[in-house]
């Protein structure tokens, strides 16, 4: 069965359901339990996560002096086991410098281009995907705590509405699948919750590590719509709702997923 | 030199049999992905993996395109004595890493 | 080259001397192999010696979540004494564009004949582990596994 034919099955099957409500609070798992066995054991063995070897490039890079200034982030940051510690779980993150929200990657090449007068790292780069996911380690098991206050609101809310969106030539919304129909299977897969607790992620698919905006833009090609630019608002927009929809669950940075 | 993860017991007893696990980061190419081009992107793969314990080979893999991506590879071998574990991985092109691991056996 | 001498002991070491010609065959590949293809790497091998099943346990989950990256365990009972142990297993498949998968050489001081590794699958298929022991002897076993394809993926990002 080719894969155009299962994802229009899922829609034939969704086509005519209503709109549920967000998943319960309690009711809410992370995408690791919709994994197979020798997935979650492959993320859960730091020997056996290529994105560890990746965590590792990042420690490296943390160390390395960059920039017009001559500095390594370890220059002022120190120890990141310190000083990054829950850090990623708060991200995206209010920028009062841009006037909105950005990711984690977005704030360090924010840190790079102020603080280290260095070029920012290209999006879904292999040295900006291997700070991320050094900085995203050090949250790991802490819970995802992004700000939801009066100044955050707005861009949860414009989330939501991507979020639930019907788009694209299948007439989809993320809602559909990762909240009306998540533990249903999706070819050979489990539909999970979409809880993006693990990001950046190995991802069998890709062979390599990559950004939870590279997913999102793999989503909404497997929604026949057209992706979202690498840093746009609209992505962030997602990403920080997603992020507030898995407020309290644990970080588990950097997960594999198929 | 290749990003690489290598556990070996740090310790064991004389005649344990203990479980070395290894990773390495590399693309293993296949030779058979169309790339942006039209073109098939050219095989590049780690083939050849040894391990050897004081000098003595006790693993030797022969890895095939149909290997994974980031190569993961766990094995066992006896404690025999302290000493030194090294782990070889070898490309199609000939080029050797090596990586090693000390282990105390009392 | 050394590398080239080495892959040809390895198959001396068991037992094959004809697969020259098999080997020939099997750099002129088409886009998928197929299960003729198999046997042929599995001679190219092992030779002609008489295969049986048992001894062999080889780890795939039936239902693959994603072919790029398939956990494989290949286990063999023997007591790897320096008198009675594995010599060799092989991982063979038989719709991938290639049939070889991995050759692991052993010996006593593996203690264990075990070793996991991931392995890559094109398409549903019979995937197919065969050890070769120190008195000459050789046992198989294989295991037959559904691939799907992802759902959501993207354009070629290369």
């Amino acid at each position: 069965m080719s894969r155009a034919s299962f994802v229009i099955s899922l829609v034939i099957a969704v086509a005519t359901t209503a709109r549920a409500a967000d998943i319960p609070l309690d009711q809410r798992r992370s995408d690791s339990d919709f994994v197979s066995a020798d997935t979650l054991a492959m993320q859960n063995d730091d020997i056996a996560n290529p994105a560890m070897l990746v965590v590792l490039d990042g420690e490296t890079l943390w160390n390395t002096k960059a920039g017009a200034t001559n500095k390594s982030c370890a220059d002022c940051h120190g120890d990141a086991a310190k000083s990054m510690k829950g850090i990623a779980a708060h991200y995206p993150a209010f920028a009062p410098e841009l006037g909105r929200p950005i990711d984690l990657q977005q704030q360090i090449n924010l840190s790079r281009v102020t603080d280290q007068k260095a070029e920012p790292l290209p999006f879904e780069s292999k040295e900006l995907l291997a700070l991320t996911a050094y900085i995203a380690r050090q949250s790991r098991g802490m819970p995802v705590a992004v700000k939801d206050d009066a100044q955050a609101k707005p861009f949860i809310d414009a989330g939501r509405v991507i979020f639930e969106k019907r788009q694209g030539q299948l007439d989809l919304s993320c809602a559909q699948c990762h909240d009306d129909n998540w533990g249903k299977k999706l070819a050979g897969n489990l539909v999970p919750q979409a809880m993006a607790t693990g990001y950046p992620i190995y991802r069998l698919e890709w062979q390599e590590v990559g950004s939870l905006q590279r997913r999102l833009r793999n989503c909404m090609s497997g929604m026949r719509a057209e992706p979202y630019d690498f840093g746009s608002p609209e992505l962030v927009d997602l990403e920080y709702f997603l992020m507030w929809r898995a407020r309290g669950l644990a970080m588990e940075s950097p997960a594999v997923r198929p | 030199m290749a990003r690489a993860l290598i556990h070996v017991p740090a310790s064991a007893k004389k005649g344990d049999v203990i479980e070395i696990k290894t990773l390495i980061s590399h693309v293993m190419e296949t030779g058979y992905r169309i790339g942006v081009t039209g073109q098939p992107i050219p095989r590049d793969i780690i083939d050849d993996f040894v391990c050897t314990y004081n000098g003595e080979e006790v693993f030797h893999a022969k890895l095939y395109p149909a290997i994974a991506a980031n190569p993961y590879i766990s094995f066992f071998t006896v404690a025999t004595e302290s000493g030194t574990l090294a782990f070889s991985w070898t490309d199609q092109h000939g080029a050797t890493q090596v990586q090693t691991a000390a282990i105390t056996v009392e | 080259m050394d590398r080239n001498r080495s892959r040809r002991e390895i198959l001396k070491t068991a037992g094959a001397l004809a697969g020259c010609g098999a080997l020939l065959r099997l750099s002129i590949r088409p886009a998928a192999a197929t299960p003729e293809m198999m046997k042929d790497a599995v001679r190219a091998v092992i030779g002609e010696a008489p295969v049986k099943k048992g001894k062999v346990k080889l780890d795939l989950p039936p239902l693959v979540e994603n072919g790029n990256s398939v956990s494989c365990t290949v286990s063999v009972e023997s007591p790897m004494t320096a008198d009675d142990y594995v010599k060799a297993i092989h991982v063979f498949n038989e719709k991938n564009p290639q049939p070889n998968v991995i050759s692991v050489k052993l010996g006593p001081r593996a203690g264990r004949a075990s070793f996991s590794t991931r392995i890559r699958l094109a398409d549903s298929q019979t995937v197919t582990a065969i050890a070769e022991l120190s008195d000459g002897s050789f046992w198989s076993d294989d295991i037959d596994v559904i691939v799907t394809l992802a759902a959501c993926i993207e354009e070629s990002m290369h």
